[in-house]
């Protein structure tokens, strides 16, 4: 940690001056900022990159059949897909999550803001700011497989091979079997790095809390001083 | 000190030799594992059957490293093979209909195989002779190919996007033809030579005046790569005397700018056996040189761009007294009855190869310059200068009876089919090939028997600037007991011929038959050359114009039947396991125009379109938008269906086609 802190530390003789005339290093303040900062930027990235595939195999298709997700659209042979898919009365790939998808850009431009909210804020409010952030891991998984069920659970029974199968849910990670197709999905590096980006915040909010409590201290300390005067 | 370093550069080395080798490196044979050697003894395979098995077996799930394009003879198609398998991956449908690709069945390729109509009149197969790949500065460029219907001179160009034929060009001043087809260096012409001298535009003449009336023609067909086709408004012939033109070949290097033609019947013989005649095969063999033609096609060219030309039939002749004029045409003597005339990969040489002459004669294109220049030359019957052969010949090799067509390898190595002695000949080139081989030039190396009656011989990009060693293949016109007896009429036998070793260690290793027809010439392409499509690139794609088709239907929703007085435009989409629509009716005498998408991009899932009762079928490939067009004469029910097995729902692929009275 006082490694990571050096970093930022571009002259020791620089130092923060609070309010009750101690002083804090530089470093303590720049550090949260540049970790929230780069826990946006990893989200920001992570928009353009898949957060999670499924791949089919079965003897007649040697390459497979795979299928990325991304935050706002869908990648690979969806159209293939798509065409097995209607024998058994399933929906179109591109039918799952449309909401979610059309709004996916906005919502990480708003934790983007919400995490330099978080760099200006310097209370216990920062935290709370990007609560939304934590659980954004969370509400893709379960949108994701809600999405699934939704694939597996709306089976056309006036399809050609409606009537033969039973509802199912894919796994969201792992294996499984549809028809003849071994099924394997996996999580991306999109999702990967938002997990990193979450990591990256919290250690950020925990420097955060260290730089600013003092700081509140320090103000309380002279409130205190001034009311006692 | 430093030796310390240097044992420690050792030490931190050896890991990495030793894994240098990884998993998948072989491990050296120590011979035959003992099952196979059993079945080796039970099947009486010898050490060089064995190396054979296993210079040319391609394991399950393994692609060859070569393509060879095959005329497919009389059946007017064109055989792809890999190679040293020796499988047939496909044949192309060229001259003749064929309803597997869908060719000639309704669709599109209607249109092409009415563009080989002689005198409006269907001619429905075709004599293919000699593939032609395109060329760029004299290799292999996987483009296109080209091929010739010596029945009907005609040729048709073949893209090798689709591996589909595009064009069937009709010539309209010849009635046959042989040599073609050829590229020149650049593809900047295909050559269509002549064979069997006739009138102009095959007119009526009678034979009692050969000498005068009836010609030889060469064709250079000026090919547009942009667009794919032969153009005719910028394409020209020269006319030859009526020496029954054969094989040619475009000079490159040093030679680019000129061909070289062969002849047969400088005798001028009509034949008439019937009437105490000496028959053709004697009259056209009296004398003991034929000529070798020497065109200078650059000349010609200029002299066509000029206006030279006369337009005969919608295409510019230049006649003969203007290409002897012009120093277009030069003639030096060749051994009698020649077949190949091959330039040597480096352009520098030509070989002529005369079947009843056991050398192989080489001309200098150098001394043949040499010669034109210093003048002075005699002319023959119809006026054209000769050069005399002992100023134009660079060295002659006795090979053994009957040399017919020559290619070459990356060693300096020529190889002459000879039909008569039913041999290969590997023979060495001199000059600046000397230092490739051990041997010493323009010298007979091996004969290697083959089964049997060598015609063509083709070597892996050997008719090139570029050749590749490795293989030869055989193309031998009779195959007598090498197959199981399959009746009177029996395949032909493409043999493969190990060529990768220097000297007399030449082997056969493969036969392979040809059942179908009896091919040609054929020509050994590495497959790395070519880069065809896996699926059409759009949906919507029409093969013909080579990019989307107005009429295409690209969404199922958008699938209709529009009604327009006795005209009814059908606007289909195919994809697994349906059509749609499923219905079309239609009244008694309309006319109907269907068109075809294939929604699918998975590749080979291909589906059929067979309409019962109206000669349709239709091949449509992922992506392929195909229009059928016929007037609905028969009222009834009919059905369409799919003629692929597309699927596990494919018999369900079909639909009814109702014809109300």
């Amino acid at each position: 940690m006082k490694s990571l802190k050096s970093l930022f530390t571009l002259d020791p003789d620089v130092k923060v001056l609070l309010p009750d005339g101690s002083t804090h290093n530089l470093a303590d303040y720049l550090l949260p900022s540049a970790l929230l900062m780069i826990g946006a930027l990893l989200l920001m990235i992570s928009m353009f990159l898949p957060y999670w595939s499924m791949t089919l195999k079965a003897p007649q298709y040697p390459k497979g059949l795979k299928v990325e997700i991304y935050v706002n659209h869908l990648q690979g042979d969806m159209r293939e897909i798509d065409e097995l898919n209607h024998y058994l009365g399933m929906p179109e790939l591109d039918k799952g999550g449309q909401l979610e998808r059309s709004i996916s850009y906005y919502a990480i431009i708003v934790f983007g803001l919400l995490l330099i909210a978080g760099v200006f804020v310097h209370n216990q409010w920062a935290a709370i700011i990007a609560l939304p952030i934590l659980a954004y891991p969370l509400v893709f998984l379960a949108d994701l497989f809600y999405i699934l069920y939704q694939y597996g659970h709306s089976i056309d029974p006036k399809s050609a091979l409606g009537g033969a199968i039973k509802p199912f849910t894919p796994p969201l990670l792992g294996e499984g079997k549809v028809g003849q197709f071994g099924t394997v999905a996996n999580f991306e590096i999109g999702f990967y790095l938002v997990l990193g980006a979450i990591g990256v915040i919290l250690i950020g909010l925990w420097f955060h809390r260290a730089a600013y409590k003092p700081l509140a201290d320090a103000r309380k300390r002279v409130r205190t001083a001034q009311a006692a005067a | 000190m430093k030796k310390l370093a240097l044992a420690l550069l050792w030490f931190a080395a050896l890991p990495l030799v030793a894994c240098g080798g990884g998993p998948s490196a072989p491990t050296p044979s120590t011979g035959l594992p003992a099952d196979a050697a059993a079945v080796a003894q039970e099947r009486g395979l010898t050490a060089d059957d064995i190396y054979a098995a296993v210079k040319t077996y391609t394991p399950s799930g393994k692609t060859d490293p070569y393509i060879m394009l095959a005329s497919g003879g009389q059946s007017g198609q064109m055989l792809v093979i890999g190679v040293p398998s020796m499988r047939i991956l496909k044949e192309i449908a060229v001259f003749t209909p064929e309803p597997w690709q869908g060719y000639g069945f309704g669709g599109s390729s209607d249109a092409v195989l009415a563009g080989g109509k002689v005198n409006g009149k269907d001619v429905l197969w075709g004599d293919t002779h000699h593939p032609s790949i395109s060329e760029t500065a004299g290799s292999y460029d996987g483009q296109f190919a080209f091929i010739n219907d010596k029945a009907n001179a005609r040729v048709a160009v073949i893209d090798l996007r689709d591996f589909s034929t595009k064009q069937i060009l009709k010539n309209p001043n010849a009635i046959n033809d042989h040599g073609g087809a050829f590229v020149t260096p650049n593809t900047e012409y295909v050559i269509e030579g002549p064979q069997y001298a006739a009138p102009m535009s095959w007119a009526y003449a009678p034979l009692d005046q050969y000498k005068d009336k009836y010609i030889g023609l060469v064709t250079l067909w000026k090919f547009d790569r942009l667009k794919g086709r032969l153009d005719p408004a910028n394409s020209f012939q020269i006319e030859l005397p009526p020496y029954w033109q054969d094989l040619c070949d475009a000079g490159k290097g040093p030679s680019d700018g000129w061909f070289f033609c062969n002849s047969f019947n400088t005798e001028l013989a009509t034949g008439g056996v019937e009437l105490g005649n000496p028959p053709f095969e004697a009259g056209t063999t009296k004398n003991d040189t034929d000529y070798l033609h020497i065109i200078n096609w650059k000349k010609a060219e200029e002299d066509f761009k000029a206006g030279k030309g006369e337009k005969i039939n919608g295409m510019a002749v230049l006649r003969l007294k203007t290409a002897i004029e012009d120093g277009i045409l030069y003639f030096t003597p060749e051994a009698k009855s020649p077949h190949g005339s091959d330039v040597t990969p480096g352009g520098e040489y030509i070989v002529v190869g005369g079947k009843l002459d056991p050398h192989v004669t080489i001309y200098s294109f150098q001394k043949i310059q040499d010669t034109i220049k210093a003048g002075g030359l005699s002319k023959d019957q119809y006026g054209v200068p000769v050069l005399p052969l002992d100023k134009t010949m660079e060295s002659q090799v006795e090979l053994g009876l009957g040399p017919l067509h020559t290619v070459f390898d990356d060693k300096g190595y020529a190889y002459t089919s000879l039909f008569l002695d039913s041999a290969v000949a590997r023979w060495t080139l001199g000059g600046p090939y000397a230092s490739k081989h051990p041997e010493p030039g323009w010298k007979l190396v091996q004969k290697l028997p083959v089964q049997y009656n060598i015609g063509h011989i083709t070597a892996v990009e050997g008719d090139t600037a570029t050749p590749g060693g490795q293989f030869v293949v055989a193309l031998n016109k009779w195959s007598i007991d090498r197959f199981a007896n399959v009746g009177p009429l029996l395949p032909q036998n493409f043999q493969l011929v190990d060529i990768g070793k220097t000297g007399d260690q030449m082997k056969v290793l493969y036969d392979m038959p040809i059942g179908m027809a009896e091919p040609h010439y054929a020509q050994i392409i590495k497959v790395d050359r070519l880069k065809p499509f896996e699926v059409y690139p759009q949906v919507g794609w029409n093969a013909e114009t080579m990019s989307v088709d107005p009429k295409a239907t690209l969404k199922q929703e958008d699938a209709k039947v529009v009604r327009n007085g006795k005209e009814v435009e059908v606007f289909m989409t195919v994809i697994r396991s349906h059509y749609a629509p499923e219905r079309v009716q239609v009244k008694k005498g309309d006319h109907v125009v269907w068109h075809l998408t294939s929604l699918e991009r998975t590749r080979d899932a291909t589906h059929g379109f067979a309409l019962s009762g109206y000669n349709i079928n239709l091949s449509l490939e992922p992506g392929k938008t195909e229009t059928i067009e016929f007037t609905a004469d028969q009222a009834g029910t009919y059905t369409y269906y799919c003629t692929e097995f597309c699927s596990a729902l494919h018999l369900e692929m079909m639909g009814y086609f109702l014809v109300e009275p």
